[in-house]
Parts: C-alpha cells; structure tokens; sequence
C-alpha cells in the first residue's frame, strides 16, 4: 500500500511521517506541493511544520499549493487523508474538516507528551487504536475553536476521533485533540502520532496504531 | 467622563524586513492576483478609555501604544478616533 | 531594469577610489566608526592613499573587537596547540570545526553568542541568535540536526528578566521550531550579574557526508560569486560595530540602531537549496553572511582563496532602493550565503534556487591578482587587499592584572552550615538556579526529525545520525559564572570537566569540545587577566582530557556600566554513540536496584549554589580540579553502559548529591532510601559539589561486577541505598516525599513567569464534555 507524504515550503515532520508509514509496514511515497501528480498513492499524509513559514494563518497559503488540489478532490472521492498538526491545520483551510486552528490559550508553544482518549473508532485512520494513547504534541497554533452547532454536532456525529486527557494543552475548545468528516476518511490531529513509533526516540509506540489503521483499512477496502 | 474609542495601527518600521508581508505578496500571484509592489502586515487595536475629551484620549492611547502594543525597537505606530 | 538614477551615482556625492586618491586629506569619522588613531594610521598605509568611506566602514567592522578577535587571538593560540585527534577533519580557523564519526560521517558543530542584541530585542535577538549558528553550519556542507541553548540571566524575580527571558526563549523557539531543529538541551542560570547583560548562545551541529566538507575559498578565476537568499536591507546595519562592541548606557535599549528580523521560513529554503547545491557538487566555495554580512563575506572567501575578487554591488536584491553602498556591504540581513561557482554550473545553481524558491544573484566573480574590488554602478569604491581586512587586522595583547577583590573573595568565610532537613531539601529543589526548566524547554520542539533518543532534562543531548546502525552523538553545554569570578583557570577547567561528565554519563565517548567565552570589556585589565586564565585553563585540561577544541566564539563587553559580569567560559563537550540504543538515562529506572555514589565528595561549598541560593554568598574557592579523575569516571561511565551494567546514570554537579537524587527519583517517580556514610556531616554529603561524581543506578544483579570494574580501576565507589518507594528518604536525616519534591521543583519558574499551558482553568466550553 503506498502513503504518500506532501512536503510543502517549511514542513518539517514530513520525513519522520514517511518513517512512520514505512515502520507500520506502508511503503512511503515522496510527494510535493508544486506537483498535482499524487502518483498514485492509497492515501495521503499532511505532515505538521510550518508551510510557507505559518505566515499570515497556520496553513492558509499551504491550501491553495497545486498538490492540495488533487488532495481535494481524492478526499471528497474517499481516499483516507490524514492532516497532524500543520496538515490539521491545512484541512481546515481547503474547508475538508470545519472549524480552525487558533493561537495556543497561553500563547506559547508547547511541545509535551500527551495522553489522549480515543474517541471514536470508525474512521480510516483510528480503527486500530486502544482506548488511550501517549503521543507527543507540539504546536504554536493548536486551539481547536468551532462555533457551538459545529461543536455540538462533531460530537453528536462521533466525529471526535480524540480529547485531550490530564491537562488541555492548547486550550482547544471541549479538549478536542482531532476530528473527522462525515464519511471518516479525512482526519486531523494536532498531537503527532509520527512521533510515537520507536521506544528510542518516543515516549512509546502508540502513534503507529494510526498508520497501522489506514492500512488495513485500505486492504479491507 | 465620556468614552471615547481609540485605534491603534501598528506596523513593522520600514527598514525592518516583514517576512509575513512577503510571504503573502509571493503567494498572491501564484493565486492569479497580479504580484503586488509590495505587501506589509501590521496590527490593529481599538482601545476605549475614559477620557475628558478628544486629544487626552489619544495621548493616553499614544502612551499606551508607545509602552506596551508597539514594540518602538522595531515598530511604528500611529493613533486616531474611531 | 531601469538606468541607475543620478543620486545613485552621486557623482557630487559618491566618494569613490578615485577620489579617495585625489582627496588625501579630507577628514575622516574614523573615532566615530570604533578605530583607533594608530588603526586609521595603518589603513593608510595599507592602501596607499585615505580609504573611501565605503572602505573605512569596511575596516571598522572587520576590525572590531567582534570581528577581529584582536585582544583573544594572543590567548587562542594556545587552542591550536592542543591535542591532536586523527578524527579532526577541519580544525580552528574554517567556521566551525569538522569530526570524524566513522561510517563515511563527520560531524560539525559550533556555538556563538547573540548577548547583545538579545538584550535590545529579546525576541528576535535570540532567534537571529539560532539563524546565524545554523548558517554556519550549514556552510561547512553539513545538514543541521540540533540546536542547543545555554543562557544566562539577571536574578529569576528582577522585572527586566520578566521582559527579557519569555522573549528569549519564544524567540528561540520560535525560529528553531519552525526551522525543524530540535533543541535537545541547554543551559539556564541566573544570577545578578547577567542583569543588563543576559547571556545567549546558541549551539548547533549538523552531519554530512566525510567527502563533502565545504570550505569558503574563493578560487578559480572566471568563478562566479552569486549571492544566495533574502533581499538586503538595512538590517542592522552598524550593528556588529556598535551593538557588540560598546556596552550599553543608562538609555536602556529603546534608541538602538535598527536590529535584524530573522526569517526561518526562508532560512529553511535556503538550507534545502544549499543542501540540493553540495549533493549535485555545484559549489565551489560557501560563506555564510552573519555579522558584518558582504563585507566579511567578501573578505573572507577572497582572502582565504588569496584570490583577486570583483563585485558589483549595485547588483545586490535590495529591499531599499536608496541604500549606499557602505550599508549595503555592512547590512546584517539574515538568511543570506555568498556561494562561489563555476560558470557551468551556474544554471543548475540558479535553478535548484528557484525550485526552493531562494533569491540568487550572480553579483561578481573571482579574477587575476589579490585585490578585492568593490563597484557601485561601474565605479570602484573598494580597491583593498582582502587579507589586510581578514587575517591582517590589529592584534592586542593587552594589558592584565589580577582582580583587587580576589584574595577577599576567596578569604570570605562560609555561611554556618545548616541541618540536613526537609526543608532545606525542598528550598534548594526550588530556587531559581536548581528548579526544573519544564517552563522553558516545553517551548521547544524537541523532538522533530525523529532522532531525539535524549534531551532534557537528561545530562545530555543524544540524537541518532544512522537509523541503520545506531550511529550517534551526544552533546552538553556547561559553565559556571561563580566558580570561573573565584578562579577562572579552575573555573574554566571545571566546565570542560562537567560537561565532558555530562557526555560520559549518557554512555557516550567525549571527543571534542567547543566553546563560547563570554567576558567584560578586555580594556579592563581584570576582566583581561581572568581571560588570559581561563583560557589557559580550558587549553590545559583539554590537552589532559585527550579532547581538542574545534571552534569557538569570544564575545568581549558584557557589562553594564562598569560592572562586567561573572566571567563565563561556555563549554561545550561532543561524545560519541557506536549505538545510541545503549544510551544511559539519568532516571532511576525500578525500585529495588543499587545506588553508586561514584568519586571523592569532600567539603567543597565555596561558590557553591547553597552559598548562593540562600545566603547570596560568593567566596571561597570552587571545588579541587582533578582531570584524571574525570577521565577515570568517564571511562567507568561508559564501560558500563557498553556492557549493560548501568540502569542510570546522573553526574553531581550544582547542588550536589541531593539534587542529582531529587531529578533521577522525579523522571519516573521513582524513589530511593539512601545511607550516607560514616564520617562527613550530612549537609555536606548532600550539598557539596565536589568534581569528579557520579550517581548510578544498577540491578542487584549487576552490582558486584560493576564494584569490582571500579575496584580494578581505582575508582572509588559508594553503595549509599536503594531504589525504593515513593519518597527520598535519607535514614536519620530527612524524608520527602516525591509529590511534595514535584511540586516545589516544578512551582518556581511557572510562578515568576506565568502558568504552563494546560495547567490554569478550563474555558468555560470545557463544562460541556
């Protein structure tokens, strides 16, 4: 199954992201901003960092790269499509998950690992995760905001694939720590799961759980 | 004393490089706009205060621009009535 | 491309080589621009005629304290002399140093200082700070993979550190996260004399491929030199000259010339496009642009290339058209290189930049002869000998004399000693200079391209280079500002020493060192005389620990007024992983192992932190120097993580045995029941800090080999407990449990600087789950 990985102008975790995809046993494949080709990829990662360095919004210049146009439209035709942290962030801007990314509620980065609850299941990208995981976050811009209906209705949809648990880092509204369409192909979290796949560099390995997901998603399909 | 409203528009000094300002101005042509000479991104605030009239709510919000929302290192900024 | 419009040309205006020679006694702002009567004299001289103002400018900043190193280059000397290693690829003199890893890999790494414009804007000082560090390595062909960060500030609770160090660290943060470099370490302190004058440095090191070391000689005549990167503007521009040169005055820092704004969006880019530049061997020669931006650029890659060199600066992107050209030469516009090409691979170059989107300007080329020649619209406004800015600058050797107050100082008695208690536990855990450094670090992304095996709050920084093999370095930082004002030849040999431990006690093989020294005004000549003493004393005991110094930095003038702060030689130590899945953490791993205390504690507390943290007393002398020792412990550190023996290990340094037992039981909550031995009194058991310790843990199962490694070696070793419950319990002294421990260790700088995140309130949204 091949993973493509987009890297923009300023991502930074995009290799790591491919190293997660090659650990969970996918087979990574390079992909770039400036290139609408996604080379026939299953599915699609949106790695975190700072595309076009966060200027102006976290992700709003990032959306309109010609590789985000095919991304669009493979998502709305069911690739699984998975945004962490930066790549949330960009989801929100192309409008693929509703709501926004918004400066952290103390203003500062923070980079800590953080336990989370698994929310829901039924996405191509949570099915293989236990109930609770430890994976790191770090971010400038992770404060989940939505208005009350949108809010209301992620959570009466089970559309909040994660929560926070043992403190809210950013101050993301309801402790959302990530999200899914309606049709759960297209995910966003702000911790990063590519992070949390070798016991040497991580605070375990829980984070492999999501590439393991997508694919035996992909060959169930 | 009345309230009077006070805006606060502060930008990067000229010679100080605006690395969002060009970021923005790089994207926009690729977005079909035709490229800007040149963009620049600075803050807006409103500040209301009391105040007996007009000129003492500026020079106070002037103050305040001068101490804390602009950074006079490398920012200008400029005060006016809503 | 419009015609170069009249005021450019300012043929009234433009004083040019030609005028300089028809104009020999026009007067000249040499005192105004830093140079001295006998400076401007030799300038004369060297040209033959009065400099054109564009050259005076020049030789002002490339003759700058900061620039020049004229008043260290007499005691640096004495680096060059030092061991030798077989793995230094690069030595002193390039900009930073190249080692030898193995597996076809070298290693570069460096740290510098950015104190001074980190105190006029702590935000962007800072990040430029990280920017300019990473420039340099990425100059020598490497790819950055770290960054690392020892500060100094004024007392924890003075309102200006309320400014300056949230702005420091957001701007470190804020750069190095957005480059992608994780910060893996560092150092903070405070102490009243970085007041005015915080302390920034920044370390980083990056890998590359052993045959692919780029060096910034310009050779080859007919090459290209393209300027790589931002636009110039009049980023700070004097800022070399008057920002790190002059110390600052009662005005504080509002009228300060302009300072530089770093981009790490587009120094991103250009480490990317310079990176696509080495692999397709299209570069000839590199420099990057730091202080003193063209000129030095200029200088340096004509001079160490003994190459002729012509550029045509009017050529130079500018991001105001009005500039003249002494500000276009002296501008420190960030994120800039100076690359040297050859006609044929000049497409590729300019190609590979706008793939990444990277500005780049062919603005002159390499030619016959050894003259450097500047041109503003044609006309020549630099004729010089690069050498005479860049290697043949004034050198000092300045005045010195021992420090009057020394003997009182180190005559000064110690404070009573206090009981061993609980309390005094919970107060020394807490104070500013011993407390955890969560707030600081959790604003750094520590662990982004995935190699980060160890970072804070371990002894040691510990990234993987090979995921193949395991290949790895280890990295520390250290420096102690009281121990080097009591004795700075100790002073300097204590840091080495610590973080040489430091490097060890992670299990990795120390095996170069580089340094930041940062002192007052070397026109003061006690402030003189303790760098002529620290400086030998790092030479010495880098020769006795078998580690040469690669690089380096002096910053000089850091001081307020007439007050230079505590002498502060920053040090830093390079260890060496086969495997860096051996590493050995510094936290107690289960409950039930042995505890080591390993080397001789005597009753060293002069300049200690307990002096200081509760009594603000600074005398005595520091802790006895013993080099053999170290490297005694070090070898004994390693050898028991190469054969598995150690499930921790944590060096003692500021606070003692006590505090090193605080952090290894908070890693994991872990605690440890401890029996000090017969014979010192227990205070001074736990708050020495006598060199050459260590604190490690072993299973029971390994305990007997482990003592009879030491026994063979000659390595004192002391069981003292046992991992165990809870709490830290010191038997018939004091007990604290790790909760109550936590919680004031974690308190203090959330207190001084405002909540970690997460910690405060819910928003009212929350009361909806």
């Amino acid at each position: 199954m091949k993973i493509g990985v987009v890297t923009f102008p300023g991502s930074l975790d995009d290799r790591d992201a491919q190293r997660a995809v090659r650990l969970a046993g996918g087979e990574a494949v390079a992909l770039w901003h400036g290139d609408a080709d996604l080379r026939g990829v299953d599915a699609v990662v949106l790695p975190g960092g700072f595309s076009y360095g966060d200027y102006l919004r976290a992700g709003a210049i990032a959306r309109f790269a010609p590789a985000m146009g095919s991304v669009v439209d493979a998502a709305k035709g069911g690739m699984p499509v998975l945004g962490i942290c930066n790549g949330f962030q960009v989801l929100c801007e192309s409008h693929l998950l509703p709501g926004a990314l918004t400066r952290n509620q103390h203003l500062h980065f923070v980079n800590r690992d953080q336990r989370l609850r698994i929310a829901s299941k039924a996405t191509a990208w949570t099915s293989d995760l236990p109930d609770e995981v430890v994976i790191p976050v770090k971010n400038g811009e992770g404060s989940y905001v939505a208005d009350e209906k949108t809010l209301d209705a992620l959570q009466e949809q089970g559309r909040v694939v994660a929560y926070y648990e043992g403190g809210n880092p950013n101050g993301s509204l309801r402790a959302i720590a990530g999200i899914a369409n309606e049709r759960g192909n297209v995910v966003g979290v702000m911790p990063h799961p590519e992070h949390a796949v070798e016991e040497l560099t991580g605070p375990g390995t829980d984070g492999l759980g999501f590439f393991t997901s997508v694919l035996k998603t992909l060959v169930q399909a | 004393m009345p309230v009077h409203k006070v805006v606060v528009d502060i930008l990067l000094k000229p010679e100080i490089l605006d690395p969002q300002g060009q970021a923005v101005a790089n994207a926009l042509p690729s977005l079909g706009f035709a490229a800007p000479v040149s963009v620049r991104i600075g803050k807006h605030a409103e500040v209301e205060v009391d105040a007996a009239g007009p000129d003492e709510a500026l020079e106070q919000v002037a103050k305040m621009a001068e101490v804390l929302l602009a950074n006079p290192v490398i920012e200008d900024f400029s005060v006016r009535l809503a | 491309m419009s015609e170069p419009d009249a005021t450019h040309l300012g043929a009234s205006s433009l004083d040019t080589v030609a005028r300089a020679g028809q104009t020999p006694e026009q007067d000249q702002p040499f005192l105004e621009l830093g140079l001295k009567d006998d400076e401007y004299a030799r300038i004369r001289e060297v040209l033959g005629r009065r400099p054109t103002q564009t050259e005076l400018a020049m030789y002002s900043i490339m003759w700058s304290e900061h620039c020049s190193y004229k008043s260290s280059k007499v005691h640096l000397r004495q680096f060059g002399d030092g061991p030798t290693s077989e793995r230094m690829l690069v030595g002193m003199g390039e900009n930073a140093g190249v080692v030898d890893v193995g597996e076809g890999l070298a290693v570069t790494f460096k740290v510098e200082s950015h104190n001074h414009p980190s105190y006029v804007e702590p935000y962007q000082g800072a990040a430029t700070g990280i920017g300019g560090i990473v420039r340099d390595i990425l100059t020598m062909g490497a790819r950055p993979v770290l960054v690392m960060d020892p500060l100094r500030f004024g007392d924890a609770d003075h309102p200006d550190t309320r400014r300056v160090l949230p702005g420091i660290v957001a701007g470190i943060g804020g750069y190095g996260n957005c480059l992608g470099l994780p910060n893996v370490g560092g150092e903070v302190v405070f102490d009243p004399s970085y007041q005015g004058n915080p302390l920034v440095n920044a370390l980083c090191l990056g890998v590359l491929k052993k045959d692919r070391i780029q060096l910034s000689a310009a050779r080859g005549v007919g090459n290209v030199v393209v300027l790589l990167g931002a636009k110039t503007g009049r980023d700070g521009i004097g800022g070399v000259s008057v920002l790190a040169s002059a110390t600052f005055d009662e005005d504080g820092p509002a009228r300060r010339p302009s300072v530089q704004v770093g981009d790490p969006f587009m120094e991103k880019l250009l480490i990317e496009a310079c990176l696509e530049m080495y692999d397709a061997d299209l570069i000839s020669g590199i420099q990057d642009l730091g202080g003193a931006g063209l000129t030095c650029a200029l200088t340096e890659t004509a001079a160490a290339g003994r190459s002729g060199m012509v550029a045509h600066l009017d050529r130079v992107p500018l991001r105001e058209a009005s500039m003249e050209p002494h500000e276009v030469l002296a501008s420190e516009s960030q994120e800039r290189m100076l690359a040297i090409v050859e006609p044929a691979n000049l497409g590729r170059v300019l190609d590979l930049a706008a793939k990444w989107g990277v500005l780049a300007t062919a603005i002159g080329e390499v030619v016959e002869g050894d003259r450097l020649t500047v041109l503003w619209h044609g006309e020549p406004v630099v004729d010089v000998p690069p050498a005479s800015l860049a290697d043949e600058g004034p050198v000092y050797d300045r005045p010195m004399a021992r420090p009057a107050d020394l003997d009182d100082l180190r005559a000064l008695p110690l404070p009573a000693y206090p009981a061993a208690s609980r309390e005094l536990l919970l107060e020394m855990v807490a104070s500013p200079n011993l407390c955890s450094r969560r707030w600081v670090v959790e604003q750094y992304d520590r662990i982004v391209l995935g190699n980060t095996v160890l970072a804070w709050p371990e002894d040691a920084g510990v990234v993987r280079l090979s995921e193949e093999t395991g290949l790895g370095v280890a990295l520390a930082t250290d420096g102690n500002g009281r121990y080097t004002r009591l004795d700075p030849y100790a002073g300097a040999q204590l840091a080495l020493a610590e973080a040489y431990r430091n490097v060890a006690a992670t299990g990795a093989v120390p095996i170069a060192v580089t340094n930041c020294l940062n002192f007052g005004s070397p026109e003061d000549p006690e402030v003189m005389w303790q760098f002529a003493e620290a400086t030998r004393g790092l030479a010495e005991a880098c020769r006795v620990l078998g580690t040469p110094v690669t690089g380096g930095n002096v910053s000089f003038y850091n001081q307020t007024g007439a007050t230079a702060i505590n002498p502060t030689p920053v040090v830093g130590v390079l260890g060496l992983f086969d495997d860096v899945a051996r590493r050995t953490p510094m936290g107690f791993q289960e409950a039930g192992e042995v505890l080591l205390l390993l080397g001789d504690t005597r009753e060293e507390l002069g300049g200690s932190e307990w002096a200081w943290a509760l009594h603000r007393h600074l005398g005595g002398t520091p802790p006895q120097v013993d080099l053999e020792r170290e490297r005694l412990l070090g070898e004994v550190l390693v050898a028991g993580s190469r054969d598995g023996m150690l499930s921790s290990a944590h060096d003692l340094s500021d606070g003692g045995l006590a505090q090193a037992l605080v952090e290894s039981a908070l890693a994991r909550g872990i605690g440890a029941r401890i029996v000090l031995p017969a014979g010192l009194d227990p205070f001074v058991q736990l708050w020495s800090e006598s060199a050459g310790r260590a604190l490690v843990s072993v299973p029971r199962s390994e305990e007997l080999r482990f003592t009879e490694m030491c026994g063979a070696r000659g390595l004192p070793c002391t069981r003292i407990g046992v991992t165990d419950g809870t709490s830290l319990e010191v038997q018939d002294v004091l007990e604290a449990g790790l909760d109550e421990l936590r919680e004031a260790y974690e308190a203090t700088l959330p207190a001084l600087f405002g909540p970690l995140a997460g910690a405060s309130a819910a928003r009212p949204h929350d009361a909806a789950l």
